[in-house]
């Protein structure tokens, strides 16, 4: 879906050369974004991009707004204060798994419990590629790099489940491939109020190929990628022949003619308890099978922003005063004469 | 007041100073009794400096050394330099505050303790082998005991407290004692008791009895024969209040933001001792002003970059160890320029060191402590009230320059209290500061690192500005396009430009005076807090018949440019620092003199009289 505006493509992407290894997922990802904000109306100088540190993290430099390439893991913090500072900003973060997850963890999770309006763009490639192939926080168990030669004996994290379990009120995850996915992903989380987090699932040919191959092969794709689609049956296979169940003990991948259309989870995004989309979410971890892909949550809830913004205002209306002299006289003083 | 039982008032003696130091358990409300007492002294007209020190427990094992905590407070009628270097009186209310106290009590000063408190008990935990009060070892002072928690008790029976509430109002009968025995005015602290509880507040009501019985008590008791006076201090003309110096700084950053015309933002995380400052930021909402409680220091200057990025005016407040881990965020401030206030509220370190104490060590840090060429601009507080006019001078640098400033303040200046002549704030003028609105090359391109000639400043275009996209960044910038560059040349060039930027501001900064003579003997060079315990050494040593001179830098990068100039005029420069010798470092480094440093890293504050003996060795010292 493309629908004129007065901005092409080009018009978002800076004169800076773009400096990923030819064949990088990236590539498509910043096409991706660049494609959809010439298809919205708004101002160019309104967006903000705002990076940390990883190969994922030199996107700003490519994107014709206003932008900061700015500290390994600090992304969302300093976003945080563009957004509170200016509320008509649509604020991006882009971020890896190792910047987002394992340096800034800390950053991330309370940019997502707080709901501050962000747009959360996560490239998770499961590897370190700046740094040249050392195991990420989402590498899979037993996967040999330079610092692992034996095999990772680290749990890893899954984005999607760390993001639900912040009761965060957008999350979302796609495929870099899959333009459409991505594009819709992206429309969803503009559209949404607050943070919105996608884990976008990002190839790196040279450290860690194919690392997506079930949902991105020719051969694999169909039989292994869920969508996520609110208000329906959440089937999936090259004839929807396979569905989800979702019960007391988890999300479950059954044969739709094994226990009937009317026994498959029907998917409602916007359930205010996060509970069943984290279910849905522990499908896979990897993804070592089929996957969900789509908006797993979305809900409504005053950002924080709205909320600073409001406890202003009514300090406003309970004292008028503008004066400092008015602030002082509050706190007791004398005059000598 | 019950005005039938008081005997007729005897004159009082007339004194031009007292100090005062009210010494009890962390949890005796002796902050509270101390704070008051500064309050209505205030309100009465003496010139006044406070000396609150706790530890850092919020209530350490009750009775013991460990769990002190005292409030000193001086007054005088006289414009004072310092809290006192000795307490003239010091309220004991057990015998833990008498033992951790006594050796700060000038020889014959006045000890009035709780006698309830000396029990077998409490002297056993303070380590007293046998009662003070009665053992005569206090002979060298002159002791005055009450029975404060009999007669608390008995006061507060009426007003509904109960159990273990009873004995909280004990700190009120020592400050009705106190304001009785030093003629103060009471009612301001009894209508603080009411605005503070509501006048029908049992605890309230609990409170104000005790400080009436305690009143009362010196009126009534024989022992109790003598009252001073303080007449008010002959200060200049104007509008007083009491100010800490965290609170100084709070309104100095709100009064920079007016004039700038800009919203301010504060990101921070809690930290003793500048814990204060982002709480009282967060209660002037009012005026517009964001504050943001991070997750973490380095989130709370991660937002403040990034308002600052956004365009408001943007600071972050720690103490040592945030400093740490705001470093990054920094270097990142200073490679993007953007303008960002970060105050460091020392503490004594390293580590958690000792968090409630104050210490001057951190200024290698401010100065050095950043990964790669990172000089910033580095200013500091000297009293409580002049942290107002500091603060302003951050803001005013980090905004006209487009860099980070660091503004140390510390634990003594952040809780201290003195009374501040307070300007006409509604008059402050306005700052010239606009961002950026227009591009600023030829052909409507912008040039996000295009220098101002002769500030070395970018321009501050901020997101949403149309025509001004562009990209900042921790990667080195090409001069005028901000784009990334690896080029060795641009690099060099870079870090000269911003190195240069920096040290420019000596430019814009008034030069250091000269407090005494030109020929004096020894030169006493001083930063910080210690401003005040020095001048008065310094006095102190000229009044004896010695000559010292006194600078006092407020600008710790760049160095005022005439520093370099009187330091070679004098033969003895002596550096006094609640350090090991940071400042007398870089004085040597800088200006190849010999300075000498006085230490003391003792979490107090300087006495006067320290100086002073310095000063007078190195006089004597002909060699």
């Amino acid at each position: 879906m493309t629908t004129e505006t007065r901005y092409k493509r080009a018009d978002f992407q800076s004169n800076q050369e773009v400096k990923w290894c030819p064949g990088c997922g990236d590539y498509t990802i910043l096409a991706s974004v660049q494609s959809f904000l010439a298809e919205l109306d708004v101002d160019r100088e309104k967006h903000v991009f705002v990076s940390g540190i990883g190969c994922a993290s030199r996107f700003p430099y490519y994107v014709n707004t206003f932008g900061m390439h700015s500290i390994h893991g600090r992304a969302p913090a300093i976003a945080t204060g563009v957004a509170l500072a200016n509320p008509e900003l649509t604020v991006w973060v882009i971020t890896g798994d190792g910047d987002g997850l394992s340096i800034g963890g800390n950053h991330l999770i309370h940019a997502l419990r707080r709901n501050v309006n962000l747009k959360i763009l996560l490239f998770n490639n499961q590897i370190y590629g700046l740094t040249k192939g050392q195991y990420s926080p989402t590498s899979e168990v037993g996967k040999k790099t330079k610092t692992s030669p034996l095999g990772s004996i680290d749990w890893p994290f899954n984005p999607v489940s760390l993001a639900l379990g912040t009761e965060a009120t957008f999350v979302a995850r796609t495929i870099d491939m899959d333009r459409p996915h991505t594009t819709e992903m992206l429309r969803a989380a503009y559209s949404h109020k607050g943070t919105a987090f996608i884990e976008i699932y990002q190839n790196c040919n040279v450290f860690n190929d194919k690392a997506f191959q079930l949902l991105t092969g020719r051969q694999e794709r169909d039989h292994n990628r869920i969508y996520l689609e609110a208000g329906k049956p959440i089937v999936f296979g090259p004839d929807d022949e396979m569905g989800v169940t979702v019960g007391i003990d988890g999300a479950k991948i059954v044969k739709v003619a094994d226990v009937g259309l009317d026994a498959i989870a029907i998917h409602d995004p916007a359930k205010p308890n996060p509970g069943v989309a984290f279910l849905l979410s522990r499908l896979s971890h990897g993804p070592t099978g089929p996957t969900p892909i789509g908006v797993f949550r979305q809900v409504e809830r005053e950002t924080y922003g709205e909320r600073m913004m409001g406890q202003i205002e009514t300090a406003k209306e309970r004292n008028s005063s503008n004066s400092i002299a008015d602030l002082v006289k509050q706190h007791g003083t004398w005059t000598v004469e | 007041m019950q005005e039938e039982t008081l005997s007729p008032p005897k004159p009082p003696e007339q004194r031009d100073r007292v100090v005062i130091r009210f010494a009890g358990d962390s949890g005796d409300g002796m902050q509270l009794a101390g704070t008051r007492f500064t309050e209505t002294s205030a309100a009465f007209g003496n010139d006044l400096a406070t000396f609150p020190s706790f530890p850092a427990e919020i209530r350490a094992p009750q009775g013991t050394l460990a769990g002190v905590s005292s409030f000193q407070v001086h007054i005088a009628d006289w414009d004072i330099l310092t809290h006192g270097d000795e307490a003239d009186v010091l309220v004991a209310m057990n015998p833990a505050a008498l033992k951790a106290n006594l050796r700060d009590v000038v020889p014959g000063g006045l000890i009035l303790a709780n006698e309830d408190a000396f029990d077998d008990r409490n002297l056993e935990k303070a380590g007293y082998e046998s009662n003070p009060l009665t053992d005569n070892s206090l002979r060298g002072y002159h002791v005055m005991t009450a029975p404060m928690e009999k007669l608390t008790k008995l006061a507060v029976a009426d007003t509904g407290v109960k159990g273990r509430s009873v004995l909280r109002s004990k700190n009120f009968f020592a400050l009705g004692l106190i304001s009785w025995m030093f003629n103060r005015p009471t009612e301001s602290i009894l209508e603080w008791v009411d605005q503070k509880f509501g006048a029908d507040n049992p605890v309230g009501r609990a409170n104000i009895e005790a400080f009436r019985a305690g009143f009362n008590f010196g009126n009534t008791t024989e022992e109790f024969h003598h009252t001073y006076e303080i007449a008010p201090a002959k200060l200049p003309e104007g509008t007083y209040t009491n100010i800490t110096g965290n609170q100084a700084l709070a309104w100095g950053l709100l009064a920079a933001a007016k004039a700038a015309g800009l919203t301010l933002f504060l990101g921070s995380y809690p930290i003793t001792p500048a814990t204060s400052i982002l709480e009282e930021v967060s209660r002037l909402k009012h005026f517009g002003v964001k504050t943001f409680q991070a997750e973490d220091e380095i989130a709370g200057v991660g937002v403040s970059l990034g308002a600052a990025f956004a365009g408001h005016l943007a600071v972050t407040t720690t103490s040592g160890p945030g400093v740490a881990l705001k470093s990054e965020t920094l270097s990142l401030a200073l490679a993007t320029e953007l303008p960002l206030i970060l105050v460091d509220v020392q503490r004594a370190g390293p580590s958690t060191g000792l968090p409630t104490k104050v210490e001057q060590s951190d200024l290698m840090m401010a100065l050095f402590g950043r990964h790669g060429e990172a000089p910033l601009p580095v200013i500091a507080a000297s009293s409580p009230s002049d942290a107002f006019e500091v603060a302003m001078e951050a803001a005013r640098l980090a905004l006209k320059y487009m860099t980070p400033v660091i503004l140390l303040s510390d634990g003594y200046l952040a809780n201290g209290a003195e009374p501040w002549r307070v300007p006409d704030l509604d008059a402050i003028p306005k700052w010239d500061i606009a961002h950026t609105t227009e591009p600023n090359g030829p052909d409507g391109e912008f040039f996000p690192y295009l220098r101002d000639e002769e500030t070395g400043a970018r321009p501050w275009a901020i997101p949403g500005t149309p025509g001004l996209e562009h990209r900042v960044g921790g990667l080195e910038k090409a001069a005028l396009t901000g784009n990334v560059s690896y080029d060795p040349d641009n690099h060099e060039m870079m870090t000269e430009a911003r190195a240069a930027k920096i040290a420019g501001i000596a430019n814009d900064i008034p030069e250091v005076e000269v407090h005494g003579s030109k020929d004096a003997d020894v030169l006493v060079v001083s930063w910080g807090s210690t401003f005040g315990g020095v001048r008065a050494g310094v006095n102190n040593a000229n009044n004896t018949g010695y000559s010292a001179a006194h600078v006092h830098v407020r600008y710790l990068n760049p160095l005022p440019r005439n520093l370099g100039d009187i330091l070679r005029r004098y033969d003895k420069i002596l550096v006094p620092e609640l350090n090991r010798g940071q400042l007398a470092y870089v004085l040597r480094a800088e200006y190849l003199v010999p300075a000498i440093t006085l230490s003391k890293v003792q979490g107090a504050p300087f006495m006067s009289a320290e100086i002073t003996k310095k000063i007078i060795e190195l006089a004597e010292d002909k060699s």
